[in-house]
């Protein structure tokens, strides 16, 4: 991906004072920012290696505001960037060089909370998990759970679609979400999906998530809340060997158990995560799965037994289970820091997000080890296992020259053979601007034509988002002439 | 993160050590969620990530201005961040180094500059503080409320006497310090008096005034440096003589501080090995409570006290995240009797932070009620802290009484004696 072909290009041409006179206009003075200085934090999400300055960043308090400025962009044919806690893996919030940043994160009030419908209202800038902070004295929680939960927020995982350890069992953001509330790019309120269960006509609720800021910009939600299980337990196994680990993740899918998390490491991502958490991981195994059973105390013993059952036949060399709450907690911590604590052991990382069919999680990880090898990086693994999504974490130097550029061959490789192993591009983190080329890996140049009909048919200047989540059919001509014959596959 | 540090900084020792910080942070973000002023204002520029980012132009040779100084002013150095990093980013390292950068690069107006000397000259000094409190707290009614606001309320309970000498073998050290024996009196004699009870003597150095905290942050490096050589020299003789066991802090801001003696005086050839041997000899007075756990707890059941009196905690950033004591205050109170109120976000800063109460005083007023509000949401009869700044901070918009939890030990201990 190159940041010029997408969100430096000079499709837009913008009036830049007359823009900030017209959202002066609009917004009180201290919502804009408009000197270099304050903007430079503003120019990457959590995806460092793609920056770029905006135009202006705007930083609007309610949703009167949200709308005053879209129709200001959209009045002057100015691109617009929807910003939740960038927390974003792909660049969902990468700025366009001409356009608005437009950061949700003051929108932040939980409207209501109602533990009759089991559902609660709120902005697109709270954070995930003070959802679940609202909901705890009504024992209710929001499901979906990214690992960055503590800082992501509503806005951008419905955005992204957002998923987590426990959706296998309870469903990604789309399943947790009732109803958006959003603007269209002529800045008119909308309204998607309702209190009911279904609807009549298309599922335009479902279409907006994962829709990556390109359809609409998010100023409510409704998300759906789940009764906390009476009782949750995690078996830890340790694995000798990563192939045993993959094929005991597949063994428990077989036997009909649906774990309510079933996570996997390897060597790299526990050695990076305990000295931080100290979960007390098996610092000697070559891979460890984390399976969680959720219920009614009996129904966790009875399924817990069966989860060891076949982690031990698979060749767990060892097995601990959480016994009490606390310490069930401990073991998660480590997962979900693995990312940042990375980052103890590594300047820079570029956090993948493909996804496979499980039964192929072994061979995927000779590959990748292999590819670790041919590129000369290192790489962490971390999969959410259960549902064959994989987050292998490519860590390299960005001072040292060429590495950057290295680790992006790498991570493409790893991509394209996701898709030739049967599965996908991105699990949980969008496209954004990180995988938009790949796309072309994925989908046909018919099916992209479609998406860009779909796209214009809401924004037909293409204002919202531009240069992610689908790449134009000029780009994915070359993305495939740049590949034919350069077979990438590292396959032996 | 990809560094590329100016020429002016690059190859020395602030350089090497700020680009190292830098490298160790991936931007996740995580830091934003807990960062007391990210969370009041929603602006990346006033959360550690922003901050850091801000810092990086600027060491990387980028223009500063008053944007800069203003959100890097605005950051209360609670070390919040540092709790959820899990990079193991050194923040507060961090910005000491852009801080002192910017102090050279983007002027301060006249009438701040003013006020820091004012600070930095009178609030070390018992002879000035203890009058100008006195004149401030007579003429209170007349002020008008904004000004009323910042004269410093006595804070805790009335003072009573230290324990007579019993002649203990084992014998500490506490710090005088500066503003506390003006305001809160009654903490360290609390202290004396608990750990007379444990058999152990606890006594004060006159000479040690500020632990040099106050100045540090101040921007006033060598006056802190020599407040720290003062303390020193006021305590070296009992550390040589084997006299003393270790030292005490009742205040936690500057427990933190004296803790980090070692560091911050590492160049000081003169210094160096004094410093660092006291600030491995330094304790919270609740690491040295947690310590005697079993002959309080035979004290405790002595006294047969146990009022189940509901209090709220609140634990200062200085004990938390700066020391990483954490819970340690909460086990004694709880075995003295007392009922912990649940608080809300207990990881949030009350706002005092040094003299942000001064230079942020807007912010300040928000986080201090913020703080109240989830201290009080299950109303308890007392409030509780273990710093002087939070203390008297949190007193100053508090009707409820605050107090530091070594005077709850120290009344239980004496109920019916």
């Amino acid at each position: 991906m190159s940041i010029e072909s997408s969100v430096a290009d000079r499709r837009f041409t913008v009036d830049r004072q007359a823009l900030i006179a017209s959202l002066r206009a609009v917004l009180p003075e201290q919502a804009l920012l408009v000197e270099e200085e304050e903007m430079r934090p503003y120019e990457c999400d959590g995806l460092t290696a793609y920056r770029q300055l905006p135009l202006i960043v705007a930083l609007p308090a309610d949703e009167a505001q949200v709308q005053a400025i879209v129709k200001v962009c959209h009045a002057l044919k100015v691109p617009v960037v929807a910003r939740g806690a960038a927390t974003g893996l792909s660049g969902g919030a990468t700025p366009h060089r001409d356009g608005v940043v437009v950061s949700l994160a003051k929108l932040k009030k939980i409207i209501s909370v109602d533990p009759v419908s089991r559902t609660a209202v709120v902005q697109p800038g709270v954070r995930n998990l003070s959802v679940s902070e609202a909901a705890a004295p009504y024992a209710l929680y929001y499901a979906p759970d990214p690992s960055s939960q503590i800082a992501c927020t509503i806005g951008g995982n419905v955005a992204e679609n957002a998923g987590g350890v426990h959706c296998l069992k309870y469903g990604l953001t789309v399943h947790n979400v009732m109803r958006v509330r959003g603007l269209t790019i002529d800045g008119e309120i909308v309204e998607f999906g309702n209190a009911a269960l279904d609807a009549p006509g298309y599922d335009l609720l479902a279409l907006m998530n994962g829709s990556e800021g390109l359809l609409a910009v998010i100023t409510e939600v409704t998300v759906r809340l789940t009764p906390k299980p009476e009782l949750a337990q995690v078996v830890i196994a340790s694995f000798g060997d990563v192939r045993q680990a993959g094929d005991a993740v597949a063994g428990i899918i077989a036997a009909g158990i649906i774990p309510a998390g079933l996570e996997m490491m390897d060597r790299k991502a526990i050695h990076a995560v305990e000295p931080y958490v100290n979960a007390g991981y098996d610092m000697d195994a070559a891979a460890i799965l984390l399976c969680e059973s959720d219920g009614t105390p009996e129904e966790v013993a009875e399924e817990i037994g069966r989860m060891t059952a076949v982690l031990e036949q698979s060749g767990a060399s060892g097995i601990r289970v959480s016994q009490d709450e606390a310490e069930r907690l401990r073991f998660w911590a480590g997962r979900k820091a693995a990312f940042p604590a990375v980052g103890r052991m590594t300047p820079d990382y570029l956090c993948m997000d493909g996804t496979i069919p499980r039964k192929r999680l072994a061979e995927m990880l000779d590959a990748i080890n292999r590819l670790s090898e041919k590129y000369a990086l290192r790489c962490a693994n971390v999969f959410h296992a259960g549902d064959g999504n994989l987050h292998p974490l490519i860590m390299y130097d960005a001072n040292q020259p060429g590495e950057l550029d290295r680790a992006l061959a790498f991570g493409a490789a790893i991509l394209e053979l996701s898709v030739k192993f049967g599965g996908t591009i991105t699990g949980e983190h969008g496209v954004g601007i990180e995988k938009v080329d790949v796309m072309a890996e994925q989908f046909s140049l018919a099916e992209i034509a479609a998406f860009h009909r779909l796209k214009a048919a809401f924004d037909e200047h293409g204002l919202l988002n531009p240069g992610k989540g689908v790449p134009t059919l000029a780009r994915c001509r070359e993305y495939t002439l740049a590949r034919v014959g350069s077979a990438t596959s590292p396959r032996s | 993160m990809q560094t590329n540090l100016a020429d002016f900084i690059k190859d020395t020792p602030a350089g090497r050590e700020a680009d190292a910080i830098l490298r160790s942070c991936v931007h996740c973000g995580f830091c934003t969620a807990t960062c007391p002023t990210f969370q009041l204002l929603g602006d990346e520029l006033d959360g550690p990530r922003g901050r850091i980012y801000l810092i990086k132009e600027m060491l990387e040779g980028q223009a500063v201005s008053q944007t800069t100084q203003l959100h890097l002013d605005r950051c209360l150095s609670c070390r919040a961040c540092e709790t959820t990093c899990p990079s193991g980013v050194r923040y507060h390292r961090l910005l000491e180094i852009g801080r002192e950068v910017m102090e050279e690069r983007v002027p301060r107006p006249l009438v701040v500059r003013a006020t820091r000397f004012l600070l930095c000259e009178a609030l070390p000094r018992r002879w000035i503080f203890r009058p100008a409190v006195a004149i401030g707290q007579l003429m209170r009614p007349l002020l008008p409320a904004a000004l009323a606001e910042k004269v410093p309320l006595a804070a805790g309970g009335a003072a009573r006497p230290w324990p007579r000498r019993a002649g203990h073998k084992r014998r500490m050290i506490a710090l005088a310090g500066c503003v506390q024996p003006i305001l809160t009196p009654n903490t360290n004699a609390a202290t004396a008096r608990v750990l007379d009870r444990l058999g152990i003597e606890l006594i004060e150095a006159p000479a040690a005034n500020c632990c040099g905290a106050l100045r540090y942050h101040l921007h006033a490096q060598e006056k802190a440096l020599d407040d720290m050589r003062q303390v020193i020299d006021a305590w070296w003789p009992d550390v040589e003589s084997g006299r003393v066991e270790g030292f005490v802090m009742t205040a936690s801001g500057c427990g933190e501080h004296v803790r980090e003696y070692g560091k911050l005086l590492k160049d000081d050839p003169a210094y160096a090995d004094k410093a660092a041997r006291i600030a491995a000899m330094t304790r919270d007075a609740c690491e040295v409570l947690a310590a005697e756990q079993e002959p309080l707890a035979a004290l405790l059941r002595q006294a047969g006290a146990d009022s189940g009196e509901r209090v709220a905690f609140h634990s200062p950033c200085t004990l938390q995240h700066a020391q990483k004591i954490r819970g340690v205050v909460e086990a004694l109170l709880t075995a003295a009797g007392y009922r912990l109120a649940p608080v809300a976000d207990p990881h949030l800063c009350c706002g005092s932070a040094g003299t942000y109460s001064i230079s942020q005083p807007v912010l300040a007023g928000q986080l201090r009620d913020n703080k109240l509000a989830a201290m009080n949401a299950a109303s308890p009869a007392l409030l509780v802290t273990a710093n002087i700044g939070c203390q008297t901070h949190l007193q100053s918009g508090s009707k409820v009484p605050v107090r530091h939890w070594i005077e709850l030990i120290d009344e239980r201990l004496n109920v019916g004696a």
